[in-house]
């Protein structure tokens, strides 16, 4: 297995790119990210590390946009993300320059995945070490989306999923839980997914939410708000799987 | 006249030929400046050698119904006219039409080329492109190839998501959104008529019979256009074709031979 594990260009004989499952392990150590697409609105949720006291938090954005109506979010390593969302940046112009529209998020997304496929298919190269999850609003139509992409350049649309550490429990919760919503509704949805893996608190999470009119980051005093929410809920609901034997 | 350009070189150092892969900005554009004796009008010279004059008439507009798209079908080599049979509405998709003025290989090279990307575009993204994408594309081409004598100028009518919609693009690499535009050598005379006769809401016979005068009008007085009038609608359900009269008859149409009072008449003279 060590010989062919070296190059991104040699198979393994049982079929493998061992460099683009070693990129999937890089992307399943880094901080989780949950998005949540509702009826009219879709949420992305950030796994936070706590920062360091010197830190400028704001510098340290992890949700960026792409254009007015699409942005992303991604678990693995940042640095490679720098250089993915700089490049999306420039096709979204590029785009609105030569046909006079916005990109769809299903376009961009393809231009996503076909940029990390490219570096796991050429030499010297090694390939992006990041999964993207990428919301947005078709341009006209006004459809909300969700898609994921990976190192291996594969992508496809998603009503709700997470990537990154403990993705498969927030997969497992959100597939248990998730229904149609919109509104408040699916950015709670979104944060409880979250906060599954996570310490509660604003603190520890970073939440946009994109809409019609654009993306907004909430503050940590409203993701706070929401979480309390959410907690006093779940008391409600222990409290009355408990009470009920009692009435009888 | 040698000119200094040490101040167009690049201070950056360039590392052999930029690999995409490893760097989407690397050094600083810089070009090389021809050698000429007259740097700022040999251009223009060029461009006058290689420019034929586009001798034709096509016309289109957009009215409450859609689109109208028309043009006359002659062919002309200077004084000679090599055809009366030239197709010069090209049909780019079941939903957008092209006109032709100018180099006729040209016209049909490039539209060819255009629905060939559309359909390319309608494959990738799933959904048709827009008349707006449509035009640029084939904009953005003819002005890669500005100055090299490409001779077109075409009208791009379409019906999409927004509408109809009708663009005049040309190979100087101009590109202009409009309602109304008449093209080629006979367009003075076509604009004169449509201008006269042009209501937004007119009904689709309407519209078809004012842009089949417009064109026969322009054939009767300019020489490098005649031979058949064609007319074109772009409606939601895209193109159709309404119809393609022979401008001679057309002619007589509009104004048939009023046999003339006589005053007197000539009388056989009998005997010898």
């Amino acid at each position: 297995m060590a010989r062919y594990d070296r190059a991104i260009t040699v198979f393994s004989p049982d079929g493998h790119l061992f460099q683009v499952e070693y990129a999937l392990e890089a992307v399943r150590k880094g901080n989780a990210a949950v998005g949540v697409r509702g009826t009219d609105i879709v949420v992305l949720g950030v796994e936070k590390k706590s920062a360091a006291k010197l830190q400028d938090s704001r510098s340290v954005r992890k949700i960026v946009n792409l254009d007015d109506h699409i942005a992303l979010a991604c678990a693995g390593l940042k640095a490679d993300a720098r250089v993915l969302i700089n490049r999306a940046r420039i096709e979204c112009q590029s785009h609105r320059l030569t046909v006079e529209d916005p990109v769809t998020v299903e376009y961009i997304t393809r231009y996503i995945a076909g940029l990390q496929q490219k570096y796991t298919q050429s030499g010297g190269v090694r390939p992006f070490g990041l999964s993207t999850l990428i919301v947005g609003f078709d341009p006209y139509s006004g459809v909300p989306s969700l898609y994921q992409t990976d190192p291996s350049g594969t992508f496809s649309a998603w009503k709700a999923n997470a990537t990154g550490r403990n993705s498969n429990s927030i997969r497992e919760f959100l597939e248990k839980n998730y229904k149609e919503t919109s509104g408040q509704e699916t950015v709670k949805l979104a944060i409880r997914a979250l906060l599954e893996v996570v310490e509660s608190g604003g603190k520890n999470i970073e939440v946009a939410v994109m809409t019609k009119e654009g993306l907004r980051q909430l503050d940590e005093a409203e993701i706070d708000a929401i979480a309390a929410e959410i907690e006093a809920e779940k008391e409600a609901t222990e409290a009355a799987k408990k009470a009920p034997p009692k009435e009888k | 006249m040698k000119l200094d350009t040490s101040g167009l070189e690049s201070a950056a150092p360039v590392w052999g030929a930029p690999s995409e892969l490893v760097d989407g900005f690397s050094a600083a554009p810089s070009f090389e400046v021809p050698n000429t004796t007259d740097f700022d009008g040999f251009q223009k010279e060029a461009i006058q050698m290689v420019k034929p004059a586009k001798g034709t008439t096509t016309l289109a507009f957009i009215f409450k119904e859609g689109v109208m798209v028309a043009a006359d079908s002659r062919a002309s080599m200077g004084g000679y006219i090599s055809s009366q049979s030239v197709k010069k509405i090209i049909e780019i998709n079941p939903y957008m039409l092209g006109t032709m003025a100018g180099g006729a290989a040209d016209c049909q090279f490039w539209h060819r080329n255009l629905g060939i990307k559309c359909r390319l575009h309608e494959l990738a993204n799933k959904r048709r492109i827009s008349v707006t994408g449509a035009s640029k594309l084939l904009a953005n081409i003819l002005y890669s190839y500005r100055g090299m004598g490409l001779s077109v100028g075409t009208m791009i009518a379409g019906w999409d998501e927004t509408g109809p919609g009708l663009y005049y693009v040309d190979s100087e690499g101009g590109r202009l959104k409009g309602m109304h535009f008449s093209v080629g050598s006979g367009s003075p005379y076509a604009y004169g008529v449509l201008d006269n006769g042009y209501r937004y809401d007119m009904s689709v016979e309407e519209a078809a019979e004012l842009a089949r005068r417009s064109i026969y009008h322009a054939t009767f007085r300019d020489g490098a256009s005649g031979g058949v009038a064609s007319v074109y609608y772009v409606g939601p359900n895209g193109w159709k074709k309404l119809s393609g009269d022979d401008v001679g008859e057309l002619h007589y149409e509009y104004y048939p031979v009023m046999p003339s009072t006589v005053e007197q008449e000539m009388v056989e003279v009998g005997g010898a």
